[in-house]
């Protein structure tokens, strides 16, 4: 409670977390196909309707209802982007925490493969892992996790390393707690504040790289829905039909947005230089 | 005359808004020429602002001037004020006018500079010396402070000298331009005791030489003794008291100096030591030590042998009574935190052993022996209720946390002097003191025989630390508790220890009855340490400036040190025969 409501009297935190709340109810009603159309049904004589009552957003070549699409759209790739931060999270904080509880050799291995997996820019990597595996869903799920695996396992190895060698780990030690004990009450609790900046902020670029992977067709697959491959469709149709891009193209820009903007709050808000109070 | 320095109701606030977050709230003296005023308070009295003002760097910290004048007198006889100068001017004034030193050595220089050219810079700055003149007044400014080799020295970087060695290049370089006021704060905190009485006596010497003014900011009031003539006491942003040197030290007029005066350990040469415990031969030791030894091997280059080791610990061994205190006295990197934590497993020792009363081999999860940090900020994580970081220490051990254990923590608490509702609070809501007494509930949640006391008061504040003192002795006396206390504080030292070892470069020098190690100090380190000390005795009192360095433990692969000899002084002094 204290934490929401230090992001509500936080400025970018209002602005973004009102969008990201916004952003996750559409996706879920998008997942759930509480939408007010189907969208894979075709209005055959509704084909490439400008935005009306009817249809919010406008129809689509195939007279297919583009708000509705547009739900399932955000839904598909907010699957992707909460599944591949989470995979990414979890692997990331178990390889930094490692690295730095255990050193040497392990720490050497851990951070080279790292620093070989993040010469790659992100897409580029992402392309390399579909081009290998095949395109689906779940290839872009384990795709964008690798990608941000070692941004995640640099977050956590920093502060662990810095944590690890303060007074009160030594004293867990002086009375023999078990190294379990210390990395999750010691070492990882104290890294809550870097990984919940690190997810938000991984969300939003993960987000852009499921719809830049969709672009290129290499993502969610027709026909469902991505809003990847809806900018895909409609670049033929730009001129005659700008809804098709407009509305995709917004939807991506804002949830970017939004979750940006919470991550800077939440960096705000977490930074110990700034907080008053415990968190 | 005008006096050098007139600082009149000066007002310092910080913040957005100074006037609601006051820190110096109204402080005026006076300085003339060549005279020392030291300004002593604790932590938080305003004594560092009321200094950093005076030449305005205060500014830059994020601190307003709301009220009051500083005049300065300058070179050339004019009176200019410092309060309301703008920052040009006083780039002019600070260096040339008004020297500083800062307590941090090792972070005030630039580490990827040569000191030489770090002290040419204020000659270039001041003076428009370039080239072979400037590198020659920046030797001669070695000389200066007394340190040896000056030429060779100016090529070093800042890392290849000791704390003590860049404190003098620190002053060197703040009378680079013969200011004719040293601002010094805290200048000797961060060294040890001997190096600190060095720096003292320099300061003391070149101030005689210059005929410079001084402000000596300082929380120890002992150490005012032997260089001050005017002293100014702070508390909470107000000067207290202020007077002439004899007047406070001899007749303090407001109770906080009194308390200071009283409250603070004071170094008594071992007049006050406690007499509470007398070893007996039959009881069994809690804590035995016996040829305990760390070396730490120095890491060669990838295709180069490793050269050596570094003996941090050599053969040290003791034993120790229920109910006893030893301490562990020496400076910095002698060995005596290596010893502490290689008890507590911390460190893997390379030899040696250690035996608790029960026989058993001590380690890390014997819970007989348990340990106090220095750090009370560092060593209570901040994200966990005290009631789970009290839990700590019984989960580990393999117990559960039930009714008793609660139970158990509140009265600790209580015996600790904290307040019951602690257990639902955070680290952070305590102040230094009450999170050293929550570390020592910690420690005493699984019934020890030894306590381990790693400099455990050094970080507190004077006042604060004769009471986490008290506190200790109380509860040594109630469970019959055996400490091992680790300090190079003597005037601590000297409250709590039955016993005391001196460590030198890893090796014990010098043990025995603490009233008999220092009343009556056999060995030449202890010597010197003990009359390093700083006392309000010592009024005035000149150091001999003695440069010689701590010999480097390191050591070629293989090497074995000879076996020391004892000599005996007494029935429980003995002390190493030097050659």
């Amino acid at each position: 409670m204290a934490m929401l409501r230090a992001i509500f009297s936080h400025a970018s935190g209002r602005i973004g977390g009102t969008i990201v709340v916004i952003y996750i109810v559409v996706a879920l009603l998008g997942m759930f196909d509480v939408t007010p159309h189907n969208p894979l049904q075709q209005f055959r004589i509704d084909r490439l309707h400008a935005p009306n009552a009817v249809y919010w957003m406008g129809t689509d070549l195939f007279g297919r209802d583009v708000a509705s699409r547009l739900m399932k759209g955000v839904g598909q790739s907010f699957l992707v982007g909460f599944c591949s931060v989470t995979l990414a999270t979890l692997a990331g904080t178990v390889l930094g925490l490692t690295a730095a509880w255990f050193g040497k050799a392990w720490d050497a291995l851990v951070m080279r493969v790292m620093d070989v997996l993040l010469a790659f820019p992100a897409i580029l990597l992402a392309l390399l892992i579909i081009a290998i595996v095949g395109p689906g869903t779940w290839t872009s799920i384990a795709a964008i996790a690798i990608v941000y695996t070692p941004i995640f396992t640099r977050v956590v190895r920093g502060p662990a390393l810095s944590i690890k060698s303060r007074e009160f780990v030594d004293a867990a030690r002086t009375f023999g707690s078990s190294r379990h004990y210390i990395l999750t009450r010691h070492l990882l609790l104290n890294l809550v504040a870097p990984l919940t900046v690190q997810v938000t902020l991984a969300l939003a670029w993960s987000l852009l790289t499921e719809a830049g992977l969709s672009f290129l067709g290499l993502g969610t697959q027709p026909p469902a829905s991505s809003l990847g491959l809806m900018l895909a469709d409609s670049r033929n149709l730009m001129e005659t039909a700008p809804w098709l891009l407009i509305f995709p193209a917004l939807a991506i820009m804002i949830s970017i947005l939004g979750f940006n903007l919470l991550g800077d709050a939440l960096r705000d808000i977490l930074d110990p230089k700034t907080r008053s109070r415990p968190a | 005359m005008t006096p050098l320095l007139s600082v009149s109701a000066l007002r310092v606030g910080f913040g957005r808004d100074p006037m609601k977050n006051e820190i110096v709230k109204g402080v005026s003296f006076n300085l003339d020429a060549g005279e020392t005023l030291a300004i002593v308070g604790e932590s938080g009295s305003g004594k560092s602002v009321t200094a950093l003002s005076i030449n305005r760097l205060v500014d830059f910290g994020g601190g307003r001037i709301i009220d009051g004048s500083i005049s300065l007198r300058r070179r050339d006889g004019s009176v200019f004020d410092l309060a309301q100068a703008n920052e040009p001017s006083l780039e002019k004034i600070r260096g040339s006018e008004i020297g500083m030193i800062f307590q941090e050595p090792m972070t005030s220089l630039n580490p990827v500079l040569t000191i030489g050219t770090q002290i040419e810079e204020s000659f270039r700055l001041h003076h428009g010396l370039t080239g072979r003149q400037a590198t020659a007044a920046a030797r001669d400014a070695l000389d200066r402070v007394r340190i040896p080799d000056a030429a060779r020295r100016l090529k070093y970087c800042p890392n290849q000298l000791s704390g003590g060695m860049l404190q003098r290049v620190m002053i060197a370089t703040a009378l680079a331009c013969n200011p004719r006021l040293l601002i010094a704060d805290e200048p000797t905190t961060a060294l040890d005791v001997t190096v600190q009485a060095q720096i003292m006596a320099l300061l003391g010497e070149l101030k005689r030489e210059t005929g410079m003014a001084m402000i000596f900011i300082t929380h120890d009031i002992g150490l005012v003794a032997g260089i001050a003539d005017k002293v100014m006491v702070m508390q909470a942003g107000k000067a207290v008291e202020q007077g002439s040197l004899n007047d406070v030290l001899d007749r303090p007029q407001h109770p906080y100096t009194q308390h200071l005066l009283s409250a603070v350990p004071h170094f008594e040469s071992g007049r006050a030591v406690r007499s509470d415990f007398h070893r007996e031969e039959t009881s069994s030791p809690a804590l035995t030590v016996d040829g305990l030894t760390v070396r730490f091997k120095v890491t060669g280059g990838l295709l180069s042998r490793s050269p050596g080791s570094v003996h941090a610990v050599e053969n040290v061994g003791f034993d120790l009574m229920p109910g006893e205190t030893l301490a562990i006295v020496g400076e910095s990197g002698s060995g005596k935190s290596t010893t502490a934590r290689a008890i507590l497993g911390l460190v893997r020792p390379t030899r040696g052993s250690f035996s608790t009363h029960m026989g058993s081999v001590a380690d890390a999860t014997d819970p007989s022996v348990q340990m106090v940090f220095q750090n009370p900020y560092a060593s209570l994580n901040p994200r966990l209720r005290i009631d789970s970081i009290l839990a700590e220490p019984v989960i580990a051990a393999g117990g559960r946390v039930n009714a008793e254990t609660r139970d158990k923590m509140k009265a600790l608490l209580k015996r600790v002097g904290l307040p019951e509702d602690s257990l639902e609070r955070y680290p952070h809501q305590f102040s230094g003191g009450q999170r050293q007494r929550l570390c020592i509930a910690r420690a005493l949640m699984l019934n020890p025989s030894v306590v381990v006391l790693d400099e455990a008061v050094s970080a507190l504040d004077v006042s604060v630390q004769a009471k986490v003192l008290e506190l200790l002795v109380d509860l040594q006396r109630e469970y019959g508790l055996a400490y091992l206390f680790v300090s190079h504080d003597m005037a601590v030292v000297e409250r709590i220890a039955h016993r005391i070892a001196v460590l030198y470069a890893g090796e014990i020098v010098e043990i025995g009855d603490a009233a008999s190690v220092l009343s009556n100090p056999k060995h030449s380190y202890t010597k010197r340490l003990i009359s390093a000390v700083p006392s309000i005795d010592h009024r005035n009192q000149h150091f001999e400036i003695d440069t010689r360095q701590v010999p480097s433990l390191v050591r070629p692969p293989g090497f074995e040190p000879p076996p020391a000899e004892w000599r005996s002084f007494g029935p429980d002094h003995s002390a190493r025969a030097e050659a």
